[in-house]
């Protein structure tokens, strides 16, 4: 038999209800791995004795009529989980521990799966590449000295170096697809209102979304299947008729139309990208979809867009650490004081820097020339999106315009490092599911994603493409476990 | 010298050097909303609690914690807006207002900036010269602060979140005012309106009811509006009246000295009865207001806005009318009857229990007069009267019908009052029953005028002062119970 933690979610559900395997074996073998991997740097909290404890009791008694029967899953530190710390990355979370769960990880344990561990990411999910973490750099396990992506770089790299069957992570501009793509993982982001935010530490409210990250297509239908649903907690979750999307999904697309848009081809796109776009048209063409060609002409102003309605809602989102309730508080002279000495040695200088643009953007004078206008412009995009799907059911691009890139490489150049996002940011402006899948390889071997972007509240078709997509292309990572001590 | 000159009552106007000035006054007033939870959270709102125990994690603003919308606020707020004749917005929107303090734990305070839930309006004051209209600017929701407490630790501030995310309303006036007197008025019409409907109980001592106040001068008869200082948060109407006074005059003293005023906010100190500078124009809060992405924009419905309107109780202006047309009484009157709520439910009950001989002149009297005289020395709301409207319409009906006088009810008024006894009663155990028989009467007067036959001659020969004497020497003689009128009449008759 394979290795318990090379199976995918799907295989360990099977395993686990047939009795093959038990809750404590699968948690035992994930936690094991996840010690070993400590180079990687993927967890910024472990929960691995509880994790073990619990799974003992599940096997007691077990359930497995539950959508993940005794599953040990490891998430980004973004969720809020109760009496465990959640850091969001940042050194003014450093000792919080919340007494409440998020509603997306509480329904994962309403399933049945089992908290194994927070995993590491950008500090409050502002970073392509995880450098941006209090807890360190963290290790892509395709490559040493790689970054995993960012924001939910923990998330991948525990994914890829199969430290956890699944996770979840958070997606603000392109915070799951970005390092799902440079670990040759699956990532999804919902549409806008499908997972609520309620748990979730805020970055930019009107573009958060939580979503699946897995190995592959199937795995991320049976655990988006389980995180999303209408929450009264959150005002902007939206109480919509959720598919069965594990059951109900399938590789037939004939007939599908998928739009290619010409705006995405951007100067300075890398021919490995390109390739791999025609390569991507070409397998979407096998599966039996009809390619029509698209125009998204707002598209050059997403990513400017983005980078004032993220920052404008994060400086006021992050005005609540203030040493005041909870959180790392500095001693001071004065409140002034205070709050001027916990906030700067709380934040890094990316959280810093985003605050400062927010406040800069929504400031008396300023107003109407950013953050009004870029609202502005966000319909705009909006509605290329509304234009392009009275023509087409999904759109296909590039996830990213490049492959992984080192540790440091762009840590010093914000503006090359906001570049990642080009393609997965319109997706969040507009509100829309859009999923990455491992699409092939670049040069150097490392892994390239294609994202399928759907209409409000279609996953079902997002996912069914990417699974038919997925089948076609049979790209596998080539792992060498060489973190492993 | 300056001197106040006044045309009237509730003018005010300040006179320097042949300069006359008129103060123009704006006000926002903030209203607490009547409702059992706050704004966006489930937290109690009641008063007086323990300091942090009435306070969420919403409250408290935790990592990934949401606002939640309470719909009875807001239609307490349309309710409001209705009652101020104003025009309530079908889309209206949340903003965070931004801004770092101890006691505001999301560092933003989530409120309505460019769209407000309601928006003009107006209310009519009845001033001694007349009715005033002050218009409504707008009306919109936001919640509290939590209270910083500065004097219990010597080195630290206190933080108490309790109001923390509580339901204002905040009601901003238009620049209409000129006076403190109309200043007074308004805010109690505000309140009586407000507790006609139910949604803030305008209750000043546990900071229900606050105001910021706008004031500026300019000379009489100018249209311009002069610059405006904004005093903040003043907590009874006295203090509002004489902040409003401190300020108009420190206004006219620096233009009348050549100075500029600078628009600038403001404190009024209770203690030395003055304003003094809190922060100018050019330290003013960039509050960075933006729309609250936690929240959808309110969408209101008129269904939903005709469904309040059919909830909304008769209000003070349409009561008085009724009363003046209903009850024949006079505007003054009808007025202060329907200034409380309570006030007018006791007149009403008062009035129904009276039966078809009613007497509206002795209800007003009695309630005006005795009752109220009763409830302000012993401080009692009317909803808790100790003479029931029921008993106090046995009295008047009593005196109606001739049964006891005037003078007897209010003895047994004060009888009354030890635990809301039935007048009736009163009477026949008393034995205060007014006598009315004209036969006992005539025996009675017969024997005073023979025991004062000099008297009785002066009177005729034209001393009529006299005549009270005689009728004095009868009711002494009756005990007080004769009939007085009766006695008037056989006085006459015999002398």
């Amino acid at each position: 038999m394979t290795e318990i933690t090379s199976l995918s979610l799907f295989e360990l559900i099977k395993n686990i209800k047939e009795k093959k395997i038990s809750s404590n074996e699968v948690a035992k073998s994930f936690v094991d791995r996840s010690e070993k991997s400590k180079k990687l740097n993927a967890y910024v909290t472990e929960n691995f004795e509880k994790c073990l404890k619990l799974s003992k009791e599940f096997d007691n008694k077990p359930n497995f009529d539950l959508k993940l029967p005794g599953i040990p899953i490891a998430v980004k530190d973004l969720f809020c989980t109760n009496e465990v710390r959640t850091t969001a990355g940042s050194n003014i979370l450093n000792n919080f521990v919340p007494s409440y769960e998020s509603t997306v990880t509480q329904n994962i344990w309403n399933e049945g799966g089992i908290l194994l561990g927070k995993l590491n990411c950008d500090e409050f999910a502002m970073g392509s590449s995880n450098e941006t973490s209090f807890f360190g750099n963290v290790q892509n396990p395709i490559a040493k000295d790689l970054v995993p992506g960012g924001s939910s770089g923990g998330s991948s790299s525990a994914l890829a170096a199969n430290l956890t069957p699944v996770t979840i992570g958070t997606d603000t501009g392109g915070s799951i697809r970005q390092p799902a793509s440079f670990t040759g993982t699956v990532g999804l982001k919902p549409t806008y209102g499908s997972c609520s935010r309620y748990g979730i530490v805020a970055f930019a409210s009107s573009l958060d979304q939580a979503g699946p990250m897995s190995k592959d297509v199937k795995d991320s239908s049976i655990l988006l299947e389980v995180i999303s649903s209408f929450d009264k907690k959150d005002s902007t979750s939206i109480d919509f008729k959720r598919n069965n999307y594990s059951s109900e999904l399938t590789r037939n697309i004939k007939g599908i139309k998928i739009g290619i848009p010409k705006e995405y081809r951007v100067d300075g796109m890398p021919d490995e990208i390109e390739k791999l776009w025609k390569k991507g048209i070409e397998y979407a063409k096998d599966c039996g979809a009809e390619i029509i060609d698209i125009s998204l002409p707002h598209t050059s102003y997403a990513l400017p867009t983005y980078y004032i309605v993220a920052p404008a809602e994060a400086s006021s989102n992050l005005a609540r650490y203030d040493g005041v309730k909870y959180g790392l508080r500095s001693s001071g002279e004065s409140l002034i004081d205070m709050y001027e000495k916990t906030r700067s040695e709380g934040f890094g200088e990316e959280v810093k820097r985003r605050i400062m643009i927010g406040t800069y953007v929504l400031s008396s004078g300023y107003y109407d020339a950013y953050y009004l206008k870029a609202q502005k412009v966000r319909q705009l995009i909006k509605q290329d999106f509304d234009q392009a799907y009275n023509k087409v059911d999904a759109i296909l691009t590039p996830s990213t315009p490049s492959s992984a890139f080192k540790i440091g490489e762009k840590s010093n150049d914000p503006v090359s490092m906001y570049l990642n996002d080009i393609f997965t940011v319109p997706v969040n402006l507009a509100g829309l599911p859009g999923i990455s899948i491992p699409a092939g390889a670049d040069k150097n071997n490392y892994p390239l994603g294609l994202q399928i972007i759907g209409k409000p509240f279609d996953e079902q078709t997002v996912l069914n493409i990417a699974y038919s997509m997925e089948e076609k292309i049979n790209y596998k990572n080539n792992i060498t476990d060489w973190w492993i001590e | 010298m300056d001197r106040i000159m006044s045309k009237n009552n509730s003018e005010y106007l300040i006179e320097r050097n042949d300069n006359v000035y008129e103060v123009v006054i704006g006000l926002e007033v903030h209203a607490q909303v009547t409702s059992n939870s706050k704004l966006f959270s489930s937290s109690s709102t009641k008063f007086g609690a323990e300091p942090n125990t009435q306070v969420s994690l919403v409250d408290a603003a935790f990592p990934g914690m949401l606002p939640v919308i309470n719909e009875y606020c807001v239609k307490q707020a349309i309710k409001t807006g209705i009652g101020l004749k104003a025009k309530i917005n079908n889309k209206s929107v949340f903003d965070r207002k931004n801004y770092f303090y101890a006691d505001l734990p999301q560092g933003y305070q989530i409120s309505q900036y460019k769209y407000p839930i309601v928006g003009e309006g107006n209310v009519i004051l009845d001033m001694p010269e007349g009715q005033k209209h002050v218009g409504i600017e707008r009306l919109h929701l936001e919640q509290d602060a939590g209270k910083s407490i500065h004097d219990v630790d010597p080195s630290n501030t206190l933080v108490d979140l309790n109001r923390s995310g509580v339901a204002l309303m905040e009601i901003v006036s238009k620049p209409d005012l000129r006076s403190p007197d109309e200043v007074n008025a308004y805010i109690k019409k505000l309140r009586s309106i407000m507790r006609y409907l139910g949604t803030c109980d305008g209750n000043m001592q546990e900071g229900s009811l606050r105001a910021d106040v706008n004031v500026s001068v300019r000379i009489k008869g100018s249209t311009d509006l002069g610059t405006r200082c904004e005093i903040k948060n003043v907590n009874s109407i006295k203090f509002m009246q004489m902040a409003i006074i401190y300020e108009a005059n420190r206004q006219v003293d620096l233009i009348e000295e050549g100075e500029e005023i600078d628009q600038e906010t403001r404190l009024f100190d209770t203690k030395k009865n003055e304003t003094r500078s809190m922060r100018s124009k050019e330290d003013a809060h960039d509050y960075r207001y933006f729309p609250d992405p936690d929240l959808l924009p309110l969408e209101i419905t008129d269904e939903f806005i005709d469904q309040l309107k059919s909830e909304i109780p008769e209000l003070p202006d349409d009561k008085k009318k009724r009363f003046i047309d209903e009850f024949k009484i006079s505007s003054y009157e009808a007025t202060i009857l329907v200034s409380d709520i309570d006030t007018a439910k006791y007149f009403e009950e008062v009035v129904a229990k009276m039966g078809k001989n009613r007497d509206m002149k002795l209800a007003v009297n009695w309630i005006t007069g005795e009752l109220f005289a009763v409830l302000n020395n012993k401080n009692i709301e009317i909803a808790h009267s100790p003479i029931s409207a029921k008993n106090l319409a046995k009295l008047i009906n009593l005196i109606k019908n001739g049964t006891i006088s005037g003078k007897i009810a209010k003895t047994i008024f004060e009888l009354m009052m030890d635990g809301d006894i039935d007048p009736q009663i009163i009477v026949e155990e008393k034995g205060l029953k007014q006598e009315s028989n004209p036969k006992a009467l005539e025996a009675l007067i017969d024997k005073i005028i023979n025991d004062n036959r000099e008297k009785a001659i002066e009177y005729k020969q034209g001393k009529e002062k006299l005549f009270g004497f005689f009728v004095g020497q009868a009711m002494k003689a009756s005990g007080g119970k004769a009939n007085p009128q009766l006695i008037n009449e056989l006085l006459k008759k015999k002398l």
